[in-house]
């Protein structure tokens, strides 16, 4: 029997190199899905606490393990990819080849929609990438199915459309007009007329909070709740007029470029920025966020795009050679760059950074007006001066949704379904910071440590030094004695030492002490209070 | 080259046939969902507030007798049957369902002071003040017995006098022997007239008796000079004796753990022992104002209800120091016996105002049939509540009880004193030599001594 069992033990140790590399494997999926380090137990004294959270993150570790295994295992469709073999380069490939390699379906999704009277064109999706809203700088609202190419609605508003946006779903949405902003039903009704807001450049909708911000030409920032009107916050930003606006999906703060490079962060609770950045030395053109919140991407019109980390706030990578008027990132981390007719994506090489992945270039009448990448699909689209076009890039899109965050292939009742369940779990604007996982947990303890004696002596001796080395001037007719100048200096630094009160107080009574230091601490709690306090 | 796009075929990803169940698909990856701990604490805070909703625990009354509730006894085999008897001798048998008398048990000339059922549930034995301990024979519940017009009365099968009034009874498991406490502690086999054994302790009467689940010869009484007694009817004398500062009114054995039990204390709290270990309590469970009457576990063993003198019946966890739950009513005067239903869903409270009264155990659950779904989401909100119960706004909702007006002015009051005292008592320290006072722990703090 016991030599049967060291058997087991054995051919427990000694795994194939396959089993061995998915190991590996699903340990650093299981990284991402345990969201963190886990607590630290050793300092706790409560028993009872210590084993009920010992219990609670031995659960965490067998979800995130099994969670793992189904993202290995289960998920029905892998991601995009495109290689090259030999000599050639990724960069250099068309979309007419890609269109000769690849399936029927996804052919589908490439083609150009020539409609050159109606101005350049603004896109939007919404979450789930079925649906996409076209708007015309001329007045041309266009709302189509992207899944079946089915233009659902269109309408001729007849003045200028700076920008448009989906709210929470497709049943509405909104654009700025020349004047005001409207709100529209699907069918293409004008169910509100936003004048409080004034002329919007630009509108973006937070899904989480239900929130509708926009920035006007007067440089404000606007935050209206969309599900019963209240206009949240009205922010005058200070910093002149922009539109460059972008909404970080990670924690929902609105990032502001503004003409004098700096880029500045808002949330709707707080009238100052929440972060100031220098950017660029001239305007920033366009801003994007990664979808994990971590990086951003901007772009000047001295022809760089900067890539900045925003945990530390530093500038991670730059790209030289264009400048882009509109940035985009997908949901697997492609960087698409809108530059006059041409459009670059950028790929992160594992480590690299970003290089050139690959490149669209149009027609040179084509001046590309907007790019973003539609969710769930390898699928980029582009709004240009001529109408809009949809082109292919391989590995762009997450392959597999989940049909309780964003379902392309959603019924009407599980929109309305998903509609009500987004209205109970909507947040309240206060929850926009800029580390969302803050909330839950502890309050760092507020006390302010009272800096050391040995601190406020260095503070007392550089403030002396400064008051030493203060130049006097020298006074003419007749005033200026030596007597008098020693005096002035004498004051300078006995004003300088008077700012060190507690000090002085110390040094006083120190030399008045009956009971030495030693024999206070000794006494016993109910005399301390008769201890010379010193 | 080598090129793959993402293609989604519209067959994969939608159903067949309008009668198939609409497909659908996971990814728990956490980057599709940002802000999840902001959602998470937004349903928690709404999962809070629909509990506070959804709370109605009291279920209905039973109407009928005609003097205060003295005793209820549950019957181990019939989940829907509930036995009572008053201070007028009147034993009732409840439809728990319907709410009405199903039969009544007439034959007692003074106030039924104990009442249990032996397990196999066929014996009722009553005792009372009137020295008697009467056998009644259980009847079936049949479908023909629905006739809800005519309440049957039976004769009992035996009748066994004593000397003194009798205080409590109560029956062994898986036995044929019960025990009841007046004048001492007498064990009774059900067909012999006098009591198989006795057992004598001082000159004072012994309050309650209790069989232990666990171990049919082991039992725990309570007796007036302050003591809890546990006695093994194989020896002649108490095994483990307790001595407290006051009387303990009632002591309940949990079935999940048979060694330890609580008593309910005179001083408004109940104390759980560990049987073997006498010494110090293993928890004080506070949060009456006034004297504990009666105890009972959840078949569970991780709660028990208890209804007070101060006319209100809490449920406290098994482990601990305060209560989860309080019922009152207006109408509900001094609770005197309370009983856990068998299903662990059902409280009932038997009160000095004629009525017994039947509560939720979970005041927000939803009874009947629940389908899955709804189950499913019952826990998700429980679980999603209980992470987040810590923080404030989230505590404020779940901890919020209404409390009627005197417990309320009680609490506050017992709270100063107790925040007086124990300044005094700090400061007493403070100012003495070390070592010479010394602070004694809750859960010694009311035992005197124990005996063996």
């Amino acid at each position: 029997m016991e030599v049967a069992l060291e058997d087991n033990n054995l051919m427990e140790k000694v795994l194939p190199p396959d089993e061995q590399e998915i190991n590996v494997e699903l340990e650093t999926k299981e990284k991402k899905y345990l969201r963190g380090e886990g607590a630290n137990l050793e300092s706790l004294k409560d028993k009872k606490l210590k084993t009920q959270l010992a219990s609670r993150e031995k659960l965490y570790g067998k979800s995130a393990k099994a969670a793992a295994k189904i993202e290995k295992w289960l998920l029905p469709a892998s991601a995009g990819y495109l290689e090259t073999e030999g000599l050639e380069k990724t960069w250099r490939i068309k979309q007419t080849d890609i269109a000769k390699e690849v399936d029927l379906l996804s052919s589908k999704n490439q083609y150009d929609i020539v409609l050159p009277d109606f101005g350049p064109y603004k896109l939007d999706f919404t979450a789930s990438g079925r649906h996409m809203l076209a708007g015309g700088r001329k007045g041309h609202l266009a709302l189509v199915d992207m899944m079946n190419v089915n233009l659902i609605k269109e309408i001729h508003v007849r003045e200028t459309v700076r920008d448009v946006a989906f709210l929470h779903n497709d049943q509405f949405f909104a654009a700025a007009q020349k004047k005001y902003s409207y709100i529209y039903a699907r069918d293409g009704t004008e169910l509100h007329c936003l004048k409080e807001r004034g002329p919007v450049a630009r509108l973006r909708f937070l899904k989480n909070h239900f929130l509708l911000a926009s920035v006007n030409k007067i440089g404000q920032l606007h935050y209206q709740d969309v599900t019963y009107g209240d206009m949240v916050a009205s922010i005058r930003t200070g910093k002149g007029r922009t539109d460059v606006m972008e909404v970080n999906p990670y924690n929902g703060v609105v990032a502001l470029g503004h003409s004098g490079g700096t880029v500045t962060m808002w949330k709707p609770t707080s009238q100052a920025p929440l972060v100031q950045m220098q950017c660029h030395p001239g305007p920033v053109s366009a801003v994007a966020f990664h979808p994990n919140g971590h990086l951003m991407a901007t772009s000047g019109k001295e022809r760089k795009v900067k890539i900045w980390d925003l945990r530390k706030f530093e500038e991670v990578q730059t790209i030289h050679g264009f400048h882009a008027k509109t940035l985009s990132f997908s949901q697997k981390g492609l960087l698409a760059a809108g530059t006059g007719s041409f459009v670059q994506v950028l790929g992160d090489s594992s480590g690299g950074g970003y290089s050139r992945y690959m490149s669209h270039p149009m027609v040179k009448g084509y001046q590309v007006e907007k790019v973003m990448f539609r969710p769930y699909e390898d699928v980029l689209g582009i709004g240009h001066s001529m109408g809009w076009s949809s082109v292919l890039i391989p590995g762009s899109g997450e392959p597999n949704f989940d049909s309780w965050v964003a379902n392309p292939f959603e019924t009407s009742k599980q929109r309305r379904e998903k509609e009500v369940h987004l209205l109970l779990d909507k947040l309240p604007p206060e929850t926009i910071m800029l580390d969302p996982s803050k909330i839950g947990a502890m309050r760092p303890s507020r006390r302010k440590e009272k800096p050391t004696r040995g601190e406020i002596e260095a503070e007392k001796e550089v403030a002396i030094e400064a008051a030493k080395s203060v130049e006097m001037k020298k006074k003419t007719k007749g005033r200026n004695k030596p007597s008098k100048r020693t005096k002035k200096k004498k004051e300078l630094v006995e004003n300088a030492k008077k700012t060190f009160p507690e000090l002085e107080e110390k040094n006083i009574a120190g030399k008045k002490r009956r009971i030495g230091e030693d024999a206070a601490a000794e006494l016993p709690t109910s005399l301390k209070r008769f201890a010379r306090k010193n | 080259m080598r090129i793959k796009t993402i293609s989604r075929s519209v067959d994969e990803f939608t159903r067949e046939r309008s009668q198939d169940l609409q497909r659908v698909f996971h990814n728990f990856d956490p980057s599709l969902r940002p802000m999840e701990k902001a959602v998470e604490y937004q349903r928690a805070l709404t999962a809070a507030k629909l509990e506070k909703i959804f709370a109605r625990p009291f279920v209905g009354a039973m109407d009928g007798h005609r003097d205060g509730i003295s005793c209820m006894a549950k019957n181990p085999n019939y989940l829907k049957g509930i036995f009572s008897a008053s201070m007028d001798g009147d034993i009732r048998l409840w439809d728990i369902a319907t709410r009405r008398t199903v039969c009544q048990f007439p034959g007692h000339r003074g106030a039924v002071r104990g009442l249990t059922v032996s397990t196999d549930g066929n014996v009722l034995v009553s005792c009372g003040t009137d020295c008697n301990v009467r056998l009644w024979s259980v009847p079936r519940p049949s479908l023909e017995d629905s006739d809800l017009s005519s309440e049957k009365s039976i004769e009992p099968s035996a009748v066994y006098t004593c000397k003194n009034a009798l205080l409590a009874v109560d029956h062994q498991f898986e036995g044929d022997l019960f025990a009841t406490a007046g004048a001492q502690l007498d064990i009774w086999n059900h067909n012999r007239s006098q009591p198989v054994q006795s057992f004598t302790s001082g000159s004072h009467s012994v309050i309650s008796v209790r069989f232990n689940p666990g171990e049919p010869d082991i039992l725990a009484t309570s007796s007036g000079d302050n003591h809890i007694s546990i006695y093994d009817i194989r020896m002649s004398s108490a095994a483990r004796k307790i001595l407290m500062r006051t009387k303990t009114n009632s002591i309940a054995w949990n079935p999940m753990e048979p060694m330890n039990f609580t008593a309910a204390n005179e001083d408004g709290n109940c104390y759980s022992f560990d049987g073997r270990k006498n010494e110090e309590a293993k928890c004080v469970h506070k949060d009456h104002v006034s004297a504990v009457m009666d105890i009972d576990f959840s078949p569970t063993g991780r709660e028990f209800v208890t209804g007070s003198y101060d006319r209100s019946v809490r449920i406290f966890p098994y482990n601990g120091g305060h209560s989860r739950e309080i019922y009152h009513t207006k109408r509900m005067q001094r609770v005197f016996c309370v009983k856990y239903s068998s299903d662990a869903t059902y409280v009932i409270s038997g009160s000095d105002d004629t009525n017994l009264r039947l509560w939720k155990a979970k005041a927000s659950e939803q009874l009947g049939v629940i389908l899955p779904r709804e189950q499913k989401k019952h826990e998700y909100n429980e679980a999603v509540k209980n992470r987040y119960k810590h923080l404030p706004e989230i505590k404020r909702i779940v901890r919020h009880r209404h409390l009627p007006k005197p417990i309320y002015k009680a609490k506050a009051e017992s709270r100063a004193m107790n925040d007086a005292k124990r300044r005094k008592d700090e400061r007493r320290k403070a100012h003495s030599a070390q070592g010479t006072v010394v602070t004694e722990s809750h859960r010694t703090r009311r035992i005197i001594k124990e005996v063996e």
